[in-house]
């Protein structure tokens, strides 16, 4: 029984941490667009050489 | 035909722009695309051609070179906010959809600018823009984004707290706060299920089910909040909606487990609550997403605006103004080629006025001293002076504006199939708890309250509320990838088996900017390259738009020995290489020879010994406008033209497409009366347009679509946008509004037969709790499979082929200017 109690105190208090967590990363604007970042790694990626060129000259 | 690499618009038969990208050689259809290209390609970002969306290509339009003023700190200032050492701006660029032009538009910027930050949203389609004081000025910044094709618009500062995305924000918060609670919950159901069926202690009981009510509070006070904002806002309004239910089974399902976890009674439905909040937050969540906002009215009309005006000071001094410092009774002077800022009176000179954005007419006008002028029309020829006599929201642009206003609340917004169920249903559910009260109490007093209670939360609306929310969001999202954004679902429910489809001929069943269909008549000693490169030199500096059919056609080695002079309604002469020439009219060109040539309609071009070659000039149909108006109508539509322009064009357009209701000079007024004509006979209304002036047209019907290259303010008072330059999609609308019509009733059919029978087993009393919670769970997971079911839909037959059509065949059908 105590350790039910225990468990169970423990889980809300993790549930609260991630609740915090994730107030915190849609106040930063995180959660804002959820479509270009998907894209945005494979055309930077593709792009690397090119970069690469640019900024030694 | 081949297809431009940078704006995927057909490349007109004799010109040759090529360059090599990414290693491919490349073919443009003008310099600017050309220059775009060139200028993406340098900054080493070619790889966005390999990764957007196709439909994108077509918003891509080449630079036009207007944002040199907000270089200027005066112009720039409502528009930057500066702190520190550093200053933002928010850049609103109406095409930003799809996300590799998010990411072009970013490190365009970045690749150009030291030290720069960009946040761009596809959602709100804004770039945010941070970058040091005095390294560059925010006109550079926008001339950047347009030298790539984009047509970027600075926002006010002050005005961006932005509501749409405070809106998103919250939903998230809550989708997430339903989410993990309801775990919580659910674990904690787990054990309350296990213990029913292999025995548990009452004190482990009770503590579960405290444990359990503590994970359902926030869920209850935080994330299920807005159904009962939505449910007291709609008793309110004497419009109960679908939130009512919702609210009422939420509220009967906490206060009965409630009091039964205190009084250690029988049955607690915390799982049930927090799933159904959880799923409810999940699809209108998934619905916000995939509807594209609308482009803001206010945006809208200042993108139609120029940025500044040139007033004449008291002592004859000319200087250069934002538009929002214009004042009344300033003096303002405007030049060929710009666009008049405010309404006002000429009281100087006179000029040929395109009013295409308030009349819809492409016909130039000449307004003398004493004409009034409205803000939004373009400068063809002629300079004037004007005093302002309105300015900003007084003008007679901001009148159409306030016009779309007015007919969209008159539109009023139109209650989803289940909203309209949702009074008939609590009314019944309710009559049946009572009955089931009355009943119960001549059989067994003692379980009146249990079976009462069970009642009314086996009647809990879970599928009923899933099924149009899960349904419009996928419809949302499959359209999207199709080329079509939808920014109002109710579009889906007004299209019926039988509409009236109404076009607008200039730029939505044509392409709506002329080209050049045939040189013909050309002079002995002159080849077809030259009589393109003499026409093309003389028409450089008009703002006609004709003179767009020339632009492909410019030659570095011809060029006009001095500017071109242009006389209204009759052409351009100039002097090339020490010779004179004429283009236009046939009774304008053939003055300058003292020779006869009947006018056939046709634009010619002349010097002094007569005619050198004669033009043809079509605003060609879109490429699949046939195939479209030809499908809408085998499925029972009907398809009417309204047009500004005059007769013999339309009736040229009419008959290609074999349309026999067909209305030319149609004026916005006119346009207006025949919709609403049509819709006293009982019609339905789909209006399909583009220009500024469609705009309260766009409104005031049953429902709107706009073409995406089409005038922000159309865009804003349409409920569909179709992205690109194919009229294709409009049939996949059509589609979809069928199939999720029928996905909506299927869903509702279920859900209502589930809860039917669930309260009639309820009534009886042979529900049982964790029944109850499964047959809540399964029917939910039933209608959003119901739903999921529509994105994988193919895309039928005809539209495949009407794609292939995307290519038109060499000889495009003749219409007239």
């Amino acid at each position: 029984m105590t350790i039910l109690l225990l468990l169970i105190g423990l889980a809300l208090f993790i549930a609260g941490l991630f609740t915090w967590a994730f107030m915190w990363a849609v106040r930063e604007g995180q959660f804002d667009d959820m479509d270009s970042p998907a894209v945005r790694i494979l055309l930077d990626d593709d792009t690397a050489p090119s970069r690469n060129e640019r900024n030694n000259t | 035909m081949q297809r431009c690499y940078h704006c995927d618009d057909q490349v007109p038969h004799g010109t040759d722009f090529t360059s090599t990208i990414r290693g491919d050689r490349a073919v443009f259809c003008c310099t600017g695309c050309q220059a775009a290209a060139m200028f993406i390609e340098d900054a080493g970002l070619a790889n966005f051609y390999a990764h957007r969306e196709q439909a994108q290509a077509a918003t891509l339009r080449p630079a036009e070179n207007k944002f040199e003023i907000y270089n200027d700190r005066d112009i720039a200032a409502p528009f930057v906010t500066q702190q520190d050492n550093q200053q933002t701006a928010i850049v609103y660029i109406s095409d930003l959809y799809c996300p590799a032009c998010v990411w072009l538009a970013s490190e365009i910027l970045q690749s150009r600018f030291d030290s720069i930050d960009v946040a761009a949203n596809s959602g709100t389609r804004r770039l945010n823009v941070t970058w040091p004081r005095g390294s560059a000025g925010l006109g550079d910044l926008l001339r950047c984004l347009s030298r790539v094709g984009f047509e970027p618009q600075p926002v006010i500062a002050g005005q961006t707290s932005d509501p749409e995305r405070e809106d998103y924000r919250s939903a998230i918060k809550r989708l997430v706060v339903a989410g993990i609670f309801g775990m919580q919950a659910m674990m904690l159901a787990a054990g309350l299920y296990a213990g029913e069926f292999h025995g548990m202690q009452t004190s482990t009981i009770t503590l579960l089910r405290v444990a359990s009510l503590v994970t359902v509070l926030p869920i209850m006070f935080y994330a299920a909040v807005p159904f009962f904002k939505g449910a007291l806002r709609g008793l309110r309004f004497g419009k109960p909606g679908m939130d009512v239910p919702v609210s009422l089974a939420l509220t009967l399902a906490f206060t009965a487990s409630a009091i039964n976890t205190l009084t250690h009674a029988d049955a607690v439905y915390f799982d049930s609550i927090a799933m159904f909040v959880g799923l409810l937050c999940v699809s209108r969540f998934l619905e916000m997403r995939a509807r594209h906002s609308a482009d803001d009215q206010g945006e809208a009309i200042a993108a139609l605006l120029p940025a500044s005006a040139v007033r004449i000071s008291a002592e004859g001094q000319s200087q250069t103004i934002a538009r929002d410092h214009v004042q009344q009774d300033d003096l303002l002077a405007v030049e060929p080629g710009d666009i008049v800022a405010a309404d006002g009176v000429v009281t100087h000179g006179a000029a040929g006025l395109d009013e295409r954005l308030i009349t819809g007419e492409s016909r130039s006008v000449s307004r003398k001293i004493g004409d009034k002028v409205l803000a939004g029309t373009r400068v063809l020829s002629g300079s004037l002076t004007l005093r302002v006599t309105q300015t900003g929201a007084q003008t007679f642009l901001g009148d159409i504006t306030r016009l779309v206003e007015r007919a969209q609340s008159d539109r009023g917004t139109l209650q989803n199939i289940a909203d309209r169920l949702a009074t008939p249903f609590v009314i019944t559910v309710l009559c049946i708890a009572l009955v089931t009260g009355v009943v119960w109490s001549l059989i067994d007093p003692s379980r009146i309250i249990p079976v009462v209670l069970s009642v009314l939360i086996v009647a809990c609306p879970c599928a009923l509320a899933l099924a149009t929310p899960t349904t419009l969001a996928v419809t949302a999202t499959t359209l999207a990838k199709r080329g079509v954004l939808l920014t109002q679902a109710r579009i889906l429910e007004v299209i019926k088996r039988h509409t009236v489809f109404v076009f607008d001929k200039t730029g939505t069943l044509t392409q709506g900017r002329p080209s050049i269909k045939a040189v013909d008549r050309i002079r002995a000693g002159f080849s077809r390259s030259d009589v393109l490169a003499i026409a093309a030199a003389l028409e450089q500096d008009s703002p006609h738009s004709i003179a767009a059919a020339f632009e492909p056609f410019q030659d570095a080695a011809t060029l006009a020995d001095s500017p071109s002079t242009i006389r209204v309604g009759a052409g351009v002469s100039g002097i090339i290489d020490g010779k004179r020439y004429r283009i236009g009219h046939s009774a304008f060109v053939t003055a300058l020879s003292a020779t006869q040539c009947p006018d056939d309609g046709g634009i010619f071009l002349g010097d002094e010994h007569g005619i050198v070659a004669r033009f043809e000039i079509v605003d060609a149909l879109r490429a699949d406008a046939i195939q479209t108006v030809r499908s809408l109508r085998e499925q029972g539509h009907t398809v009417v033209i309204s047009s500004g322009d005059g007769r013999a064009a339309v009736a040229a357009v009419a008959k290609q497409l074999d349309i026999e209701s067909w209305h030319a000079r149609h004026t916005p007024a006119d346009k207006l009366q025949l919709v609403e004509n049509l819709r006293a006979d009982g019609q339905t209304v789909v209006m399909v347009g583009d220009g500024a002036n469609d705009a309260p047209v766009l409104a005031q019907s049953d429902a709107a679509i706009a073409i995406g290259s089409g005038t922000a303010l159309a865009r804003a008072s349409s409920d569909a946008i179709i992205v690109g330059e194919s009229l294709a999609p409009l049939l996949e609308v059509i589609a979809f509004a069928r199939r999720s019509a029928t996905t909506v009733r299927l869903s509702l059919a279920w859900a209502a037969s589930y809860n039917a029978m669930g309260v009639s087993l309820a009534a009886l009393g042979w529900i049982s709790p964790w029944m109850a919670a499964i047959g809540m769970t399964a029917s939910s997971l039933l209608v959003v499979w119901n739903a999921l079911r529509l994105g994988k839909t193919e895309k039928p037959e005809s539209l495949q082929s009407t794609n292939e059509l995307a290519t038109p065949p060499a000889d495009w059908p003749k219409v007239t200017p």
